[in-house]
């Protein structure tokens, strides 16, 4: 049933006709709309039965979901930000002992200097916690992911992280066709736990493992995200044949037939990218987009077979490996590796910076006309960059940069977040 | 359950490990010798029967004393429990009354009429014991026990010895002693009454016997030469006691000297009372802390108005007046003459100053030694002849009651193996078990109230025997205050304070078993045992 | 409270029991009914042998203890959340584990929040009869777990919290936690210089603070204390919500006492007032177990080579004097002492 309402409803109403069991949640912008919605789906009596536990800290929120998980209840939390490094270590324990947790992250900036906006500097610092991340376009994907998440976790014994862009996703009002329970439960069998506290057959949960066993665990972990690169499509497979639409997968394809340049990026920004491939398109260059969901596992097959024949790939990203680049470029680099195809950064929208049509468009004609540097930082104030760069050499202790900068901008730091 | 690799482990599956090579040093149980056992002449195993009498077994703890010792009742009245001197116990309150608790069992045997059966097949061996006081008694009940024949000749016209005619009623009731008198009769031991032995070679040919056993005591009361009138009745005070026991009228007067410083010499002051006498002063030529009489006894005959008078010696006697001269104690705390006299007025003088033994039937025994008045034995209790053996207060010893029936146990030991052509070697004796073993903290104080009971039934156990003994529920209460100096007294510290749960309880009166697997030597349990019963010892290797 | 055994411990309905044994972990002469867990030979020694604490641990003494107690209290129906530390990584070394009850660890600062999500999921999934502990060092507890245990504590949720408190990081070789007392050496305080070993601040009580959040029941006992122990045990598992239990456990290693000494060491802290064994519901003091035998701080220092670099040739008396007043401001404070008995 379609309905118009914010992304973070249709999560929350999703979430919550996937029957989780135990819900905990820290408040953090822009979450909370997400658990508030769910609290009251609690508090009112319709999603039932469930235990909804306010915690004291993102780290809280998911060592609750761990016991809960571990005692055999469909756990879910949300997070976001800085929450999201505050739980980092139970992030990494969810993973390691197994557990199906799903937890949706409305990607948001890290501090400091404090931002309340979207990137995903958050989620990308977790790319390597052992977590299933899938990355929604719209949403419709939001709410979709969520339900695919459960199943995915639950099969394989890994938590799932759905990433949704922080506001352009979260607090958007869209059109949503919103399942029915029938689907969801004809979909997604109950939680039958790989492991599980049970006082008539005890087990010893997350024992110390030294040198002589912690790699092969670790190569175990990897290669049940392995698996998960065929069970994703199989998976996204049937949520279509129940529900009727295109949901997941390890990444879509955006007209990238014949295509001579593809425009690679994560979450809510291929919306804008695809208009901007539409105009190229009308034009005729031989331009398309690829929009990952699953980044991890990362999908490098797929990848390949997508980007046979490409001469050149751009990512727009919205986070920053500092020192580095991109984050999401490295490693679309090693799927091409031997394909002969050059791979380009963008970044762009670190903080909530707006990514706009035309400046898409000039990026992405740069590339086309092969005139793109290997890095390049979406819209950056080189004006202002300089000017900084020039006090920092002048004097060696010319305060703060950011807030310098702002004055530059001529914005006072008390209105800005 | 498909359990994840590695990181989901089998419960308990840790006894893989074996921590018992970590152990340096090897906890080991021990039982040390218990003070109160230590220091009993009879040799009573005291922690042992107290240990049964704490759970209300009061029959096995009955059983446990005839042992050692057949005759509780009597011993648990008249010993003077040396025993009590030894308990650790005193050193945090009271000592335990173990007197009391073992003549409330000896009480309980002869009320219930429970018997002691002969634990052996008969050994067709016969032996010969003369003299049917509480040394041989005991030798005879010993040797019943071990199958062998027993005879005794006795004297005089009852046995019991100076059970019946030196100890006074109001000490041990002569029921009492013929209960337990009875019951060593009933296990076939035959007790032959005024038979005098005048000439042991004779006799010991004439029964056949294949031993004998001397036990005729010391009766023949010492005398002194005092210059005296006839006015004044001089008597000594066995013969006050014996005649006090055939319930003879004895006239005393009013006022009575009692002169020596032994046990003997206070029964003979507290009868004396009982037999009218108005004054009784006991004169005593050294001081109260020398004197040999227990310190109970003189606590006794003071709360019975019984007069001392210190350091003085009895001259001699005229017209009722007796002159007395002043003693003083010398550097080495002997009684010297000071020259000073006086006089005491008094109707009748009791002498209790020891007693000989009778050694006129001795005389044809080949090899036979006597030495100060008294039958040389051997370590064996077997004097210079062949076979022939002796106890009681006829051998060097202290003369109670107690000791008597040591000799006769260990005699009978002894005459057991002799019969047998063997040697009789006692047990190594455990290590003792001292205070500084004691881990006092698991002992709790009694309860005011109790003790309050307890001190009373104490009193009157030691007193007037018109007054009942221990209550049951004193006397388990007493049995209860019982450190358990050196045994185990399974209190389950060891079981729980393990660290490791290398200790498992082998169930009850078992005790516990050490699974060295697991134990890493740490020492916990030694350490929290209340009685000092495990022991740390280096491991070998 | 009911009168206990001599006045001495807390608890309901103890026999009158005043012969050898009273204090002992058990005795042939009690009733079965009235024995200890530890007692019965068939208790569950929820930590197996073969676990790889130190000799004379006191917290694999103090754990064992504890959760045989939870268990007979609930029927073997309990599954424990336990933090990093000591007690999880003596038992728990790949491919072995000690434990004979449900068991999990997650990090060293979320046992109390794992627990929470335990409950959580036991209650929703119905299973009314099975019961959370949740435990840890005190380091887990008073430290780095600290927010997640306040954070159970003011939802009420229903777990019990059982802290083995042995004064210090253990695991990580000895190092400072803020339940390390006054003057103790420990390797990050050092007692060398002019103010040697821990400093003397204001201190850290988490029972009190647990009190604070109104809950139950809060509670501190001592492995020197067995009978006591199992009895908040048991009665914390009577109740339902959030539960604190704060158990004494020294460490020989930690603390420089022998290992046969953990029970000694561990009394004397008892007798000297300096760790105060009381019991509390609903945030006001309901009972303490009374002081039987007076003892000076100094015995319970002298036990312990962290409070060697107070004594010697010349004794810091002013330091000693310092931790006696601590030990007196407990006895007040608590009434540790029978009335008319001064400290």
């Amino acid at each position: 049933m379609f309905r118009q309402l914010e992304g973070s409803q249709a999560i929350a109403e999703t979430v919550a006709m996937c029957r989780p069991e135990v819900i905990c949640a820290y408040p953090i912008t822009p979450q909370t709309h997400i658990v508030e919605g769910l609290a009251t789906l609690v508090k009112n009596g319709t999603l039932s039965p469930c235990e909804y536990i306010n915690v004291e800290s993102e780290f809280a929120a998911m060592s609750v979901a761990i016991g809960a998980s571990a005692a055999g209840a469909r756990a879910y939390t949300a997070t976001a930000s800085q929450g999201i490094l505050f739980m980092a270590e139970a992030v990494y324990n969810a993973s390691g002992l197994g557990l199906p947790i799903v937890m949706t992250v409305g990607n948001r900036a890290i501090g400091a200097p404090i931002n309340i906006w979207n990137d995903h500097t958050d989620s990308m610092s977790m790319r390597d916690a052992g977590w299933i991340q899938l990355y929604a376009e719209t949403n419709q994907e939001a709410a979709d992911l969520h339900i695919l998440a459960f199943r995915l976790a639950e099969e394989i014994s890994l938590p799932v992280m759905v990433c949704v862009d922080g506001f352009i996703l979260t607090h958007a009002f869209e059109r949503v066709d919103m399942p029915t329970q029938e689907q969801i439960d004809s979909y997604l069998p109950p939680y039958a736990p790989r492991q599980l506290l049970d006082v008539d057959e005890p087990v010893t949960i997350g024992a110390m493992v030294g040198p002589e066993a912690y790699t092969e665990v670790r190569y175990l972990a990897h290669h049940r995200q392995m698996d998960a690169l065929e069970l994703i499509p199989r998976l996204s497979a049937e949520f279509r044949e129940t529900f009727g639409r295109d949901s997941g997968g390890l990444l879509h394809t955006y007209r990238t037939e014949d295509a001579e340049t593809v425009v690679v990026s994560l979450g809510s920004v291929n919306g804008t990218i695809k208009d901007v491939i539409d105009e190229f398109r009308d034009e005729g260059v031989r331009i398309g987009a690829i929009s990952i969901c699953s980044f991890r596992p990362f999908p490098m097959e797929s990848l390949r077979v997508a980007l046979a024949g490409v001469r050149r790939v751009v990512t727009v990203e919205k986070s920053l490996a500092i020192g580095l680049g991109g984050n999401v470029a490295p490693e679309v680099r090693e799927a091409l590796a031997g394909m002969g195809i050059s791979v380009a950064t963008i970044i762009a929208g670190l903080g909530g910076r707006a990514i706009t049509r035309s400046s898409l468009r000039g990026v992405f004609r740069d590339a086309v006309e092969e005139r793109l540097p290997p890095l390049t930082f979406l819209d950056l104030d080189l004006d202002l960059v300089h000017r900084q760069l020039e006090r920092e050499r002048a004097d060696r202790r010319s305060g703060p940069a950011a807030e310098s900068m702002l004055k530059d901008l001529g914005a006072v730091a008390s209105r800005v977040g | 359950m498909k359990k994840p690799f590695a990181i989901t482990l089998d419960v308990g599956s840790s006894l893989a490990n074996k921590t018992g090579s970590w152990r340096t040093e090897r906890p080991m149980y021990v039982d040390r010798l218990p003070p109160c056992n230590a220091s009993c002449p009879s040799g009573e195993n005291i922690q042992r029967w107290l240990f049964l009498a704490e759970e209300g077994d009061y029959e096995g703890a009955w059983r446990e004393i005839m042992v050692n010792n057949p005759l509780p009742a009597i011993m648990g009245r008249v010993c003077y429990h040396p025993c009590e001197g030894g308990c650790n116990r005193a050193q945090l309150d009271h000592p335990v009354g173990i007197h009391a608790v073992e003549r409330f069992l000896g009480d309980e045997a002869i009320r219930r009429g429970w018997r002691v059966e002969v634990g052996s097949p008969p050994t067709g061996k016969r032996v010969l014991i003369v003299g049917a006081g509480p040394s041989g008694l005991s030798c005879a009940y010993h040797l019943a026990r071990m199958g062998h024949g027993v005879t005794i000749l006795e004297a005089g016209p009852m046995a019991g010895g100076m059970m019946r005619f030196a100890i006074p009623k109001y000490r041990l009731p002569r029921e009492i002693v013929d209960a337990e008198i009875q019951r060593i009769v009933e296990m076939g031991v035959e007790i032959r009454l005024n038979q005098k032995v005048t000439d042991l070679e004779a006799t010991r040919r004439e029964g056949g016997y294949d031993a004998v056993f001397l036990a005729v005591g010391a009766h023949i009361a010492k005398r002194a030469y005092l210059p005296a009138g006839d006015a004044t009745k001089i008597l000594d005070a066995l013969s006050l006691l014996r005649e006090a026991e055939r319930g003879e009228q004895v006239l005393l007067g009013r006022r009575v000297l009692i002169y020596g410083g032994g046990n003997t010499a206070l029964d003979a002051a507290r009868s004396a009372k009982r037999l009218g006498a108005a004054e009784t002063i006991v004169v005593y030529r050294r001081t109260r802390e020398r004197m040999p009489a227990h310190d109970e006894e003189v606590r006794e005959a003071l709360d019975e108005g019984v007069m001392f008078r210190w350091l003085t010696t009895i001259k001699g006697e005229q017209g009722g007046s007796f002159q007395v001269e002043k003693m003083a104690l010398d550097g080495e705390g002997r009684p010297q003459p000071t020259g000073e006299f006086d006089t005491i007025e008094a109707d009748a003088l009791v002498l209790a100053l020891g007693q000989d033994v009778d050694l006129s039937f001795l005389g044809s025994v080949p090899g036979l030694a006597v030495e100060d008045g008294v039958v040389r034995v051997g370590r064996d209790m077997m004097t210079g002849c062949r076979g022939v053996f002796a106890g009681g207060d006829m051998v060097p010893a202290e003369r109670t009651v107690t000791v008597a029936v040591g000799h006769g146990k260990k005699a009978a030991r002894n005459i057991d193996a002799f019969l047998s052509d063997t040697t009789y070697t006692a047990p190594e004796k455990h290590e003792l078990a001292t205070f500084d073993r004691i881990n006092t903290w698991y002992y709790a104080d009694a309860p005011r109230t109790m003790q309050v009971t307890l001190e009373r039934a104490r009193r009157e156990s030691t007193f007037e025997e018109v007054v009942q003994g221990l209550e049951e529920s004193n006397a388990l209460f007493e049995a209860r205050r019982c450190l358990s100096c050196g045994n185990c007294f399974e209190c389950d510290n060891c079981f729980g304070v393990c660290p490791d749960n290398a200790i498992s309880k082998l169930g009850r009166h078992n005790r516990y078993g050490i699974n060295y697997d697991y134990c890493k030597g740490c020492g916990l349990c030694a350490a929290e045992c209340p009685c000092g019963a495990i022991r740390m010892e280096p491991e070998s290797t | 409270m009911e009168a206990a055994t001599n006045g001495q411990t807390v608890g309901p309905a103890r026999v009158r029991f005043y012969q050898t044994g009273t204090f002992t972990v058990g005795n042939r002469l009690l009733d079965v009914s009235v024995q200890s867990v530890q007692s019965d030979p068939r208790r569950n020694n929820s930590l197996n042998s073969g676990h790889r604490a130190c000799q004379g641990c006191g917290e694999a003494l103090g754990a064992r203890y504890a959760l045989d107690a939870a268990m007979r209290a609930t029927k073997n129906r309990i599954v424990v959340a336990n933090a990093t530390g000591c007690l999880e990584v003596f038992s728990t070394p790949y491919p072995e584990s000690s434990w004979r009850v449900p068991w999990l660890h997650s990090l060293f600062g979320n046992a109390p929040a794992v627990a929470t999500g335990i409950a959580a999921a036991l209650k929703v999934k119905g299973k009314d009869d099975v019961r959370v502990v949740a435990q840890g060092g005190d380091g887990g507890t008073v430290d780095i777990g600290f927010g997640c245990l306040s954070g159970m504590f003011e939802r009420n949720d229903d777990v019990l919290y059982i802290c083995y408190d042995n004064e210090a990081y253990m695991n990580t070789g000895v190092q400072r936690s803020s339940a390390t007392p006054a003057g103790a050496k420990t390797n990050t305080t050092p007692g060398v210089g002019e103010e040697p070993g821990n400093v003397f601040g204001q201190g850290k009580s988490v029972p009190l603070i647990a009190m604070a959040h109104g809950i139950p029941y809060v509670a501190t006992a001592s492995v020197a204390d067995l009978r006591d122990l199992e009895y908040k045990v048991q009665k914390a598992m009577g109740l339902h919500g959030a539960r604190y239990i704060h158990v004494h456990v020294p460490c020989p290693l930690g603390w420089g006492s022998a290992p046969s000494d953990t029970i000694r060491v561990a009394r004397l802290a008892i007798e000297s007032g300096l760790f105060p064994v009381f019991e509390a519901e609903w945030g006001e003091v309901t009972g303490r177990r009374r002081i039987r035998d007076l003892v000076p701080a100094q015995a319970y220092l002298e036990a312990q080579g962290r409070f060697r670099h107070l004594f010697g040739k010349h004794p810091d008396t002013r330091r000693i004097a310092w931790i006696q007043d601590i030990a007196n401001r407990n006895i007040r404070r608590f009434g540790l002492l029978d009335e008319g008995v001064q400290s």
